[in-house]
C-alpha cells in the first residue's frame, strides 16, 4: 500500500520471529509480494492480504485464507441480523434480542470491539504500551460535544473538526512521548499516561464550565440527526455502532497487512534491527499513533452518540487499562483478539453487574455476595487467570491446544534466516 | 513571607508522600523491570487496614500501631504478589506488566466491595490535627510528620544500599542483573527482598497518606501512584537520591502552581515539567546537560560516567 517502503529484507526477516498475527494472515513475505485488496466498498473487510506470493502455497492454504474470509462474512452477517431478530435467551440478556435494552448493550459492545482494535494498533501490532489511549476517545466525545454546543456544528462536521484537531494534537504528543526512549518502552508508557492524566484532570477541574466537572456533559439532541435519539431508535444507534466497528477493522487490518504494518510488526519484535536496515522506526512508530489516536478519537465521537453523553470516566487512565485488559483477554496483535475480548468484557462487565444485584447471589454469604457484586472483581482475576493460562488470549486458546500445525511456508522463512 | 514557608513546607510533606511511594517503584524497576501498577494496590489495602487499626485504638499509640499495621500489610502482600504471581513469569516483562495492571483494577474493587466506596475520615490524633508556627506561617503538623517518615526512610534506605550484602546485590542487579547471577548470587531472593521494601513502602505511604488527606477511599491509591510515576520517570533510576529530589521538585512545583498561577494549576505544571524532562533527556547512549548537571552534584554514584540509561529496557 505504501510505495515508501520497499517489500524486501525488513519485512521478510521478521516473519521468523514467533508472532502469532502472521499465523492467522500466513507467512508474512506473502503481503509485501502481492498489494493487499482492502476492503471492497462496503463489503466486509478482506481477511487474509492476498493467497498469493507463489512460494509453495497448497490448496490447503487457499482454503484457510478463504474460511478465514468467510468467518468474517459470517459474523458480519450475523451482527447485522441481531435487530431482526426477535429471540429471547432467558438468562443471558433481560429481553429479546431486539428490545432496545439489548441493542443498547450491545452497541457499547460494539463500540469498545472498535476501540479495542484501535488500541491493539498500538499494543498487538506496534508493541507500543500506551497509557494514555483514553485522552482520545475522551478527546472525541468531548470535542464532538464542544464543537456542537460552543461552535453551533451539526454532528458529522463536529466529529470531522475533532477528528482533525485531535489528529494534529496526536501527531504532537505521540512525537514527544515518542522522543522519551531513554528509559526503554516504558518511558513511552509513563509519558502517555501523564498527558493523559493532564487531559482527566482538566476535564474534571470543569474549565469555565466547559466541561460540565464530574458530571459531564449530556448529547445535545438539537444538533445530533433525530434518527439517534429516542429509545425507539436504539436500531440507529446500534447500526452506527457496527459501522464503526467495521471502519475500525478494516482499516486496523488493511493497514497491519501493508507493507507499512510489517514495519510495524518489526518494530515490535525488534526495534534495533529495524533501524540497522535502514527504515526509521520513530516515523513508523509516530504514524501508527497517530493511526491509533485518529481511531480512537472517532470511536469517542460514536460513545458519545451511543451513551448518549461522556463523563470524565472516559479521560481516565482506569479506561485506558481496560481497553488494555480487553486486547490481552481477547489476543493481543491477532485480528479477532480485540474484537473478541471488547465484547466478552463490555457484556460481562453489564451482566455481572445485574447478576451482582439478583436473588441468587443475595443469598450468598456476606463475604461472599459482596465481591461477586463488584464485575471489576470477577473481570480482574479472570484477566490474571488468562495471563497464565491463555498467553496469546482466548482467541489463540484453541491453537495452543491443538498441535503445531505444519505451515510449510513460515518453516521456509525461518530456515532461510536461520 | 510566611505564605513562602508554608507552601514550601507543605510541599515538601507532598514529596514526602510521592518519595515513599516512588522509592519502592524505582528499586523494583531498577532491579526486576517490573512496572508495578499494583503498587497503588498494595497503599490502598495497607491504609484501610491501618484505618481499622487506628479507629479500633484511637490517640497516638493507636496511629503508632497503624503504622505498624500498614507497613506490615504492605510488605505481606507485596511478598505474597511476588511468590505466586510475579515469579512465575520472570522474563517475561509485559506479562508481569499486565498481571499487576490486573491486581491494580481488582484489589481496589475487591476494598470497595468490602468497605463501600465512599471516601472515610482517617482518625488523626489530636496532637497532630493542629499547626505549628514556623517563621510565622502556621504549619499543619502532619506535613512535618511525613517530612520526617521521608527522611527516615531515605537515610534508611541508602544506608541500606551502601552498607548491606543484599543491598550491595540490590545495587548490582540494577546495574547488571545477568552479570551478578554469572557470579553465582541468586538473585531472585534480591527480588522478593526489594519487593518486600517496596510494598512495605507502600504500606507506610497509605498510612502517611490517610494522615495527610485525612481520608482514605479505594481509588486514592491509583491516583498517587500516577504522580510517583512521573517522579519516577524524573528521577531516573540510578539512585534513591535522585527519586528523593524529583519528589521534592514535584511536590514543590504542584503547591507552588497551584497557588502563585491558578488553583489546579499544580497537576498541568508536573506534566509540563516531565515533558520538559523527558524533551531534555538524551537519546541512549548521549550526554544530557541534565546527566552533566548530576555529575557536578557531590552525590555517591553507582555510576561514573557511563551511559545514563539503566539497561536497555522492555526490548528483548
Amino acid at each position: 500500500m505504501n510505495p515508501r517502503t520497499a517489500p524486501s529484507g525488513a519485512s521478510a526477516s521478521t516473519s521468523t520471529s514467533a508472532s502469532t498475527s502472521a499465523s492467522a494472515a500466513g507467512p508474512a513475505p506473502a503481503a509485501a509480494v502481492t498489494p493487499s485488496p482492502g476492503p471492497a466498498g462496503g463489503a466486509p473487510p478482506g481477511p487474509a492480504p492476498a493467497p498469493g506470493g507463489g512460494v509453495r502455497r497448497g490448496l490447503p492454504q487457499r482454503l484457510r485464507a478463504h474460511r478465514s474470509r468467510l468467518g468474517t462474512a459470517a459474523v458480519l452477517l450475523l451482527l447485522l441480523t441481531l435487530p431482526y431478530s426477535a429471540l429471547d435467551i432467558p438468562v443471558l440478556l433481560d429481553g429479546p434480542v431486539n428490545s432496545a435494552g439489548s441493542l443498547q448493550l450491545f452497541a457499547l459492545c460494539l463500540v469498545f470491539a472498535g476501540l479495542a482494535v484501535s488500541y491493539d494498533l498500538l499494543f498487538g501490532r506496534t508493541g507500543l504500551l500506551s497509557f494514555g489511549h483514553a485522552l482520545y476517545i475522551a478527546g472525541g466525545a468531548y470535542g464532538t460535544q464542544l464543537a456542537m454546543s460552543e461552535l453551533g456544528l451539526t454532528l458529522v462536521p463536529a466529529a470531522l473538526l475533532t477528528l482533525a484537531a485531535g489528529s494534529a494534537a496526536a501527531c504532537l504528543l505521540g512525537a514527544v512521548s515518542l522522543r522519551s526512549l531513554a528509559l526503554g518502552g516504558i518511558g513511552f508508557a509513563m509519558v502517555t499516561l501523564a498527558f493523559a492524566q493532564a487531559g482527566s484532570i482538566w476535564v474534571q477541574r470543569n474549565p469555565g464550565g466547559l466541561t460540565g466537572g464530574e458530571e459531564g456533559l449530556p448529547l445535545r439532541a438539537d444538533a445530533v440527526p433525530q434518527a439517534f435519539i429516542g429509545v425507539a431508535n436504539t436500531v440507529n444507534v446500534y447500526w452506527l455502532a457496527l459501522g464503526y466497528l467495521v471502519l475500525t477493522a478494516a482499516v486496523a487490518w488493511t493497514a497491519a497487512a501493508s507493507p507499512t504494518g510489517k514495519v510495524w510488526q518489526a518494530v515490535r519484535d525488534n526495534e534495533q534491527r529495524v533501524s540497522v536496515l535502514g527504515r526509521d522506526p520513530f516515523r513508523h512508530k509516530l504514524g501508527a499513533f497517530v493511526l491509533a489516536s485518529a481511531l480512537a478519537l472517532l470511536g469517542g465521537t460514536v460513545y458519545l452518540v451511543v451513551t448518549g453523553g461522556v463523563t470524565p470516566e472516559a479521560s481516565t487512565a482506569d479506561f485506558t487499562l481496560t481497553l488494555l485488559v480487553m486486547v490481552v483477554l481477547g489476543g493481543a496483535g491477532t485480528r479477532w483478539g480485540p474484537v473478541v475480548g471488547g465484547i466478552l468484557f463490555v457484556y460481562l462487565d453489564h451482566r455481572l453487574g445485574a447478576l451482582g444485584v439478583s436473588d441468587a447471589v443475595a443469598g450468598l454469604p456476606e463475604w461472599l455476595s459482596a465481591p461477586l457484586s463488584e464485575p471489576l472483581v470477577v473481570l480482574g482475576i479472570l484477566f490474571v487467570a488468562a495471563v497464565y493460562l491463555f498467553p496469546g488470549g482466548l482467541t489463540q486458546a484453541g491453537r495452543a491446544l491443538r498441535p503445531r500445525r505444519r505451515t510449510p511456508g513460515r518453516d521456509a522463512a525461518e530456515g532461510a534466516s536461520a | 513571607m510566611s505564605t513562602l514557608v508554608l507552601l514550601t513546607l507543605t510541599g515538601l510533606g507532598l514529596g514526602a508522600l510521592y518519595f515513599l511511594i516512588a522509592s519502592g517503584l524505582a528499586l523494583i524497576f531498577g532491579l526486576m523491570d517490573v512496572l508495578n501498577f499494583a503498587h497503588g494496590a498494595f497503599l490502598t489495602v495497607a491504609a484501610y487496614a491501618a484505618w481499622q487499626t487506628a479507629t479500633a485504638v484511637g490517640g497516638i499509640s493507636g496511629l503508632l500501631l497503624a503504622l505498624i499495621t500498614g507497613t506490615l500489610t504492605g510488605l505481606a502482600l507485596a511478598v505474597v504478589v511476588e511468590r505466586v504471581l510475579i515469579r512465575r513469569l520472570y522474563g517475561r516483562p509485559k506479562e508481569q506488566i499486565l498481571v499487576t495492571v490486573g491486581l491494580s483494577l481488582t484489589v481496589p474493587a475487591l476494598v470497595q466491595a468490602y468497605a463501600g466506596a465512599d471516601s472515610r475520615p482517617f482518625p488523626v490524633p489530636d496532637s497532630l490535627s493542629g499547626t505549628v508556627g514556623v517563621l510565622g506561617a502556621q504549619v499543619p503538623v502532619s506535613r512535618l510528620v511525613l517530612i520526617a517518615a521521608a527522611v527516615l526512610v531515605l537515610t534508611g534506605v541508602r544506608l541500606f544500599l551502601s552498607r548491606t550484602r543484599y543491598g550491595l546485590i540490590v545495587r548490582a542487579g540494577v546495574e547488571d542483573r545477568a552479570m551478578v547471577t554469572a557470579l553465582g548470587i541468586d538473585v531472585t531472593r534480591a527480588f522478593t527482598l526489594v519487593f518486600a521494601l517496596g510494598g512495605a513502602l507502600a504500606g507506610l505511604a497509605g498510612v502517611l497518606a490517610g494522615l495527610y488527606f485525612g481520608s482514605l477511599s479505594p481509588h486514592q491509591g491509583t491516583g498517587l501512584l500516577i504522580f510517583a510515576f512521573v517522579v519516577v520517570i524524573i528521577g531516573g533510576l540510578e539512585s534513591i537520591t535522585g527519586v528523593a529530589l524529583a519528589a521534592v521538585t514535584v511536590g514543590l512545583v504542584q503547591q507552588y502552581a497551584n497557588y502563585y498561577v491558578a488553583g489546579g494549576f499544580g497537576d498541568f505544571a508536573v506534566v509540563i515539567v516531565l515533558a520538559a524532562v523527558v524533551l531534555a533527556r538524551p537519546a541512549p547512549g548521549r550526554r544530557s546537560v541534565l546527566h552533566r548537571l548530576r555529575e557536578l552534584l557531590p552525590v555517591p554514584r553507582p555510576t561514573a560516567g557511563s551511559t545514563p540509561v539503566p539497561t536497555a529496557g522492555g526490548q528483548a
